[in-house]
């Protein structure tokens, strides 16, 4: 009895995904490495926001103390001359002071949770932006956009861009002749047995499909320098922390999109999808429960890697003096002002340009372990 | 082939187009006007203002002034804001400081990588080929304006040679070998800054496509019927490998007036990148707007070619 039983029991296979991720994982030394830095500097952040914030932090990134400027790493501050809540943590300057006196130390800790949101939230937009956009031009695509579309938005384009000229009595009707189009639109289609409002069927006419615009888009953004752009953007827009992040995220979408896009045409004709819609799944659970997991894992690896460019975009911003504004400190900025005292005080330029170096190969390196973890064909074949 | 070409035309001029109002809009719709650029200035009295207003059609709505750019650019009239030269002029002038760091930096990078690439793709897994995956994303992770201080300080210390901007200040009429070591000095450091993390993507990509490749059947026939493994190599698989490579070419040509910003300002090397940087940061409208736009025909011309390209090389492709 008990035999028969282990016999229809279904053989699971002996590892499960995550097992055999690791287990392919720890054969790319490299990538492990990446993996633990990446860790490592992930925990330095979430500590490093919690010990330099608040009212007294345990780190002072911003305190000035001029009679300690430029004093090397690891040197003894001079205690006759501070008073005792501007003494360092530890008694020691870590990273040394910079031309203010302040502790090298902090700043770097500060800048370490800004490096990690700029990269982080600059990557969610641009996966988000992408997966949105690709997911529809590779689900969607094949649908057509109508001339009367067309004409709507153009209606209502037209009318907006009036409006914020200043043209208003023209613009307030062209926004309502769209939106009275769109209105009418609807009500025709709600009540198909009925013959319903009549539609312009003199504008009916299938013009462009949903996959030509979007990819048409993508190409468009391709046109532009994005390093220029970014720089265009950020200098016109008012100086703040999250206008840098949404422009790089918002500059960096176009290859998510596009491989998403490639992913979503092949996945959209295999026959586990046309079962789940045999099966009168919707499309939305289609595409986030099925066709998603299946995509997804190119779109990881770009991330992973688009992190590390983000970081690297920040600081070099931040060297050309439009990042991150003056009371935060990030290591871009850490940098660029040590680097006029590269000759009297090189660790100010030193210790920012290898944390930001090796934090950046972690990334890439853990990226490109992902890559062949997840990619099949790419693994050793002899 | 003729419709391809006609169809392909005719859609990267609709691109074109869009780019145009894309930039033009983001420029414009930005907070902050040019006339403000200095408030501080006492010769900026609101009479001069006026005057700037006028003279640059700022007082017209967004779309005239569209046209009235878009005029301009394409008769050749559009004139800097900021000291008044033709626009054009400025680019021209620019770039020809930009080309040599441009051709130097891209020679560099395509008679590196190939080899690079090809010998780990060869000894795969070998020491060699682990040490160049390693370095190649060290070049990759590397900020480029702090390796581009590493390097200054190593040169200068080691070599006693200036390197900063396009030649020695002050070197005054030196012999003509004198001068040309000096150009060749100042051009050397910024373009091999400005190669690596070419050299590094390139070599990568060269390995993987010659990877691919070398795991193709027709390759293990050649071996198997006892060919030298330099024929099986060099003839078989790298003449296969470089199909991809070919349209890359195209690709290149954005990179003409793209320059490096950052490369350029530590330098001080008077290129497009940092024309475009202090274009920048003077608001100066027409020069942004004009390097965006020849930068956007250069792309599209670049992947304009890349398709022709690809199309004589690889003869399974009929478009």
């Amino acid at each position: 009895m008990n035999s028969q039983l282990t016999l229809d029991e279904p053989l699971a296979p002996r590892k499960t995904r995550l097992q055999e991720a690791w287990h392919l994982l720890r054969q790319n030394r490299l990538a492990v490495v990446g993996l633990i830095i990446f860790i490592l500097f992930f925990c330095t952040a979430l500590i490093g926001v919690v010990l330099t914030s608040g009212q007294d932090p345990v780190f002072h990134p911003s305190l000035v103390r001029l009679q300690e400027k430029l004093r090397p790493p690891l040197s003894k501050p001079n205690l006759e001359t501070l008073r005792p809540d501007e003494v360092p943590m530890f008694g020691v300057y870590l990273f040394g002071t910079d031309d203010l006196g302040r502790d090298a130390f902090s700043r770097m800790l500060q800048g370490a949770w800004v490096s990690l949101t700029v990269g982080f939230v600059a990557v969610g937009i641009s996966v988000l932006v992408g997966i949105l956009l690709g997911g529809i031009a590779g689900y969607f695509g094949q649908n057509h956009i109508c001339l009367d579309h067309i004409f709507m938005a153009l209606l209502l384009f037209l009318g907006a861009a009036l409006l914020v000229i200043g043209v208003i009595p023209l613009g307030v009707v062209l926004v309502a002749l769209g939106l009275a189009y769109i209105f009418y639109y609807t009500m025709a289609r709600k009540k198909p047995g009925t013959r319903g409002l009549p539609r312009l069927s003199v504008l009916h006419i299938k013009a462009l499909s949903i996959d030509t615009l979007i990819m048409r888009i993508v190409d468009i953004m391709l046109c532009f320098p994005s390093f220029f752009l970014i720089l265009t953007v950020v200098a016109l827009l008012p100086a703040s922390i999250y206008n840098i992040m949404i422009v790089i995220g918002l500059t960096s979408w176009m290859g998510t999109t596009r491989f998403v896009r490639a992913e979503f045409l092949s996945l959209r004709e295999q026959d586990f999808v046309t079962a789940a819609r045999a099966l009168g799944v919707n499309s939305f659970r289609i595409i986030f429960r099925h066709m998603m997991p299946n995509a997804i894992g190119p779109v990881l690896v770009s991330a992973t890697i688009g992190i590390a460019t983000a970081i690297l975009t920040e600081a070099g911003l931040s060297f050309l003096g439009f990042g991150v504004p003056p009371p935060h400190a990030t290591w871009g900025n850490i940098l660029s002002d040590g680097k006029r005292f590269i000759f009297d005080a090189p660790w100010l330029t030193f210790i920012p340009g290898f944390v930001i170096l090796i934090v950046v190969l972690s990334f890439n390196l853990f990226g490109e372990g992902l890559r062949d973890i997840l990619n099949p064909k790419l693994r050793e074949r002899y | 082939m003729v419709s391809f070409i006609g169809r392909s035309i005719i859609q990267k001029i609709i691109t074109l187009f869009f780019v145009s109002i894309v930039s033009f809009l983001i420029i414009h719709l930005a907070p902050g006007k040019p006339s403000q650029v200095d408030p501080l200035n006492p010769k900026f009295t609101p009479e001069m203002v006026e005057r700037f207003r006028k003279e640059f059609h700022l007082d017209e709505p967004l779309h005239i002034q569209y046209l009235l750019f878009y005029r301009d650019l394409f008769t050749g009239k559009t004139a800097s804001w900021k000291d008044n030269q033709s626009v054009l002029e400025k680019i021209w002038e620019r770039f020809l400081n930009s080309l040599p760091l441009f051709i130097v930096g891209t020679i560099l990078t395509w008679t590196l990588s190939f080899p690079v690439g090809i010998r780990s793709a060869l000894f795969r897994g070998g020491l060699y080929d682990r040490s160049t995956t390693f370095f190649s994303y060290l070049l990759i992770s590397i900020p480029g304006f702090f390796f581009a201080y590493i390097l200054i300080i190593f040169v200068v210390n080691s070599f006693h040679i200036p390197v900063i901007g396009m030649e020695t200040f002050g070197i005054g009429d030196p012999g003509w070998g004198r001068w040309a070591m000096d150009r060749v000095w100042h051009l050397l450091l910024p373009s091999v800054l400005g190669a690596t993390g070419g050299i590094a993507v390139l070599s990568r990509y060269v390995r993987s496509q010659m990877l691919e490749v070398e795991s193709q059947d027709y390759v293990r026939t050649a071996r198997a019927k006892g060919l030298p493994p330099e024929v099986v190599h060099y003839k078989h698989a790298l003449r296969n490998a470089l199909l991809p490579f070919v349209t890359m070419f195209g690709l290149i040509l954005p990179g003409l007036i793209g320059g490096s910003v950052i490369i350029e300002s530590i330098f001080s090397w008077p290129g497009m990148g940092r024309m475009a940087y202090e274009a920048i940061l003077a608001r100066d409208y027409p020069v942004i707007l004009t390097v965006n736009f020849v930068s956007a025909v250069l792309v599209l011309i670049g992947t304009f070619i890349s398709d022709l390209l690809y199309m004589v090389v690889d003869p399974r492709i009929r478009l």
